[in-house]
């Protein structure tokens, strides 16, 4: 309520809108040598929505109005392409991402006990973020390291062959 | 064959050398050398080697690469682009990431052969988005040719000029689909598209393209090193080469294995996997990704490593991604994951595909939680016949193919959890 408040006030008052958000000068920098190089703007979409997610942890509304004016499209194609995606979050994750894979090979080597012991450690459900935000939860599918399962991928750190006490120990020993 | 020769090494030749993963590493033990043969020659020379190799996608489809190449139009005043295909998401397959992992110079090196052979201006490494590593080391191996002059303008002399970008995908398995891969890079939704045209007459930006797996372009450098000759000599006679194998499940030593076409399934589980852990059997075996048709272990035992032998069995090579299944395992609840998964995955475009596959999976959630109906079994066969050859790509055969052939040579697993018409289930 507050900052809708603000935010009309300060448009009301200066007649100026809210200056448009920008990304770090690296990202902004990263990202103008892409769309020198990529064929279109548009196709520089991804990259673009990951630069933002890298730097804010997720893609807010606001966030998808200047990837739409960065790509020259609209905000309702941002959506489209932020909702299709599994890896782009619309609201905050935890610190920790936890994501456990809960596909078949996977599962044939223990996935269902390593998410059962995950999730009663962390006290969370699948989508879930604890209160304090410290970790957020996802059972998600092939991560590709099939061989080695089952696995956690923490963030982007792959644990492997993992047995339910160990998953407890990686999850215990974080800051 | 006598398969108790050692197998000739192709694509893991100089893997486990010191620092091979580095540039220096790589370049220690030749490499780069295809690349310097490959921008004497003439392109369409280049193609020629290819195919003459008989390198086939590694990718799942098993067509030969340079084939595929030569479908690029001469002439054409468009741009040409190259996407390495680095989605590697169907479950069981994890080789890809190996090859990225350990030898990001051999798997560029061929990808930039690949780019001279169709005369591509610009190259795209289309990988998925939860690899962490593998994407690290394919960053760092681009800025590093960009630095040495390999990747850029005027390549060693020859007056050819590329680009080559990492373009990070962010979690949907249709995106390795070609032409879902092509959407996504151009910014949309991965949503593919209905060939003809192929991508390599109309692809990426309406240019032609040509997609090939990560596998595909690593075995090029070997080729070119070594004559197409050399590569044609191994494996059978129509699978020609070796493959890698990522195995999964309950044997001692699950890993990803190089072997020459052709090898038998069985030596592959006994003598590089060293057989099943204690006190499990085998009972059956998907040998090329989840969505392969699922062989029962008699028959798998049969069966040689070549796309023609597993075929012929009653399955596909696919990716490699080799699924293990012991006698511990309940086949409706693997059929369960696959449904979920499969119906998860469907990017939403088809009918059949967005109704046929979330229905399909709830079907076989009540199966195999004990709450069937009495006519799930043939619901099920039905939905498999309207998901097959109905629609723009092959996503809903996948969930098609998984489902008849589990049917197929494990009903009676499923019959038990059915109930009878006076309400029983008749496994007891
Ligand atoms: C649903 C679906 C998913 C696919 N996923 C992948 C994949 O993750 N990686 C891959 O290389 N090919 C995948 N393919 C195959 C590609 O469409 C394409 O045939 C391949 O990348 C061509 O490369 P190749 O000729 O070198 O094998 C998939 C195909 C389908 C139908
Ligand atoms: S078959 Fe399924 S995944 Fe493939 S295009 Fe149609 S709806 Fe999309
Ligand atoms: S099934 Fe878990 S990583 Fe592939």
């Amino acid at each position: 309520m507050t900052s809708q408040d603000g935010k009309m006030s300060e448009s009301t008052k200066t007649g100026v809108a809210t200056p448009a958000l920008k990304l770090s000068a690296d990202a902004e920098a990263r990202i103008d040598d892409l769309q020198s190089r990529y064929p279109t703007k548009k196709a520089t979409l991804l990259p673009v929505l990951w630069e933002i997610q890298n730097s804010e942890g997720w893609i807010s509304t606001e966030w998808m109005e200047y990837a739409a004016r960065r790509c020259d499209v609209t905000p309702s194609h941002v959506l489209s392409v932020v909702t299709f995606y599994t890896m782009f979050h619309q609201q905050p994750v935890g610190k920790y991402h936890v994501q456990v894979c809960r596909n078949i090979c996977c599962h044939m080597v223990g996935a269902p006990d390593l998410i059962e012991a995950v999730e009663s450690r962390l006290g969370l459900k699948h989508g879930e973020v604890s209160e304090d935000g410290k970790f957020s939860l996802e059972h998600v599918e092939c991560l590709a390291a099939c061989s080695w399962g089952p696995v956690m991928q923490i963030n982007r750190t792959m644990h492997e062959n993992l047995t339910p006490e160990a998953a407890v120990k990686v999850l215990d020993g974080l800051e | 064959m006598d398969w108790s020769e050692a197998v000739t090494r192709v694509l893991f030749e100089h893997r486990d050398e010191k620092d091979v993963h580095t540039f220096e590493g790589w370049k220690a033990v030749g490499g780069f050398s295809a690349l310097e043969k490959a921008l004497k020659m003439k392109p369409e020379e280049v193609v020629e080697e290819v195919k003459a190799a008989g390198l086939r996608g590694r990718g799942g489809a098993g067509f030969p690469t340079g084939v595929k190449w030569g479908f690029i139009p001469k002439n054409t005043d468009k741009p040409i682009y190259l996407c390495v295909n680095a989605d590697e998401s169907e479950p069981g397959t994890c080789k890809d990431r190996v090859l990225m992992e350990d030898l990001p110079f051999m798997c560029l090196e061929g990808a930039i052969i690949a780019a001279y052979a169709i005369k591509a201006s610009m190259a795209f490494w289309y990988i998925r988005g939860e690899f962490d590593l593998p994407e690290r080391r394919m960053r760092a191996a681009i800025e590093t040719l960009r630095e040495k002059g390999l990747i850029g303008k005027n390549i060693l002399g020859s007056g050819w000029d590329l680009d080559f970008v990492i373009h990070r995908g962010a979690g949907a398995y249709i995106c390795g689909e070609e032409t879902g891969l092509i959407s996504s890079l151009e910014g949309d939704k991965g949503q593919p598209k209905i060939k003809p045209p192929f991508p390599a007459i109309k692809g990426a930006f309406g240019c032609p393209t040509i997609v090939n797996n990560v596998e595909s372009l690593a075995a090029v450098p070997w080729i070119m090193r070594n004559g197409a000759s050399a590569y044609a000599k191994l494996g059978t006679e129509k699978s020609n080469g070796t493959k890698l194998f990522s195995v999964s499940g309950q044997v001692n030593r699950p890993g990803v294995y190089e072997v020459e076409m052709g090898y038998p399934l069985r030596d592959l589980l006994e003598n590089e996997c060293g057989g099943m852990k204690r006190g499990r059997a085998l009972k059956a075996v998907i040998p090329g990704g989840s969505s392969m048709p699922v062989l029962p272990a008699e028959v798998a035992l049969q069966t040689n490593l070549d796309y023609e032998s597993v075929q012929a069995a009653g399955s596909m090579l696919g990716s490699g991604g080799m699924i293990v299944i012991d006698d511990s395992q309940s086949m409706p609840e693997l059929l369960k994951i696959l449904g979920r998964f499969y119906s998860h995955e469907s990017c939403g475009q088809c009918t059949p595909c967005r109704e046929g596959t979330p229905w399909g999976s709830r079907v076989l959630d009540r199966v195999a939680d004990g709450a069937a109906r009495p006519d799930d079994l043939e619901t099920l066969e039905r939905i498999a016949r309207f998901l097959s050859g109905t629609t723009i790509c092959l996503l809903a055969d996948s969930l098609a193919m998984p489902i008849r052939s589990f049917f197929q040579h494990f009903r009676e697993e499923f019959e038990a959890l059915v109930p009878t018409e006076a309400g029983e289930k008749s496994g007891g």
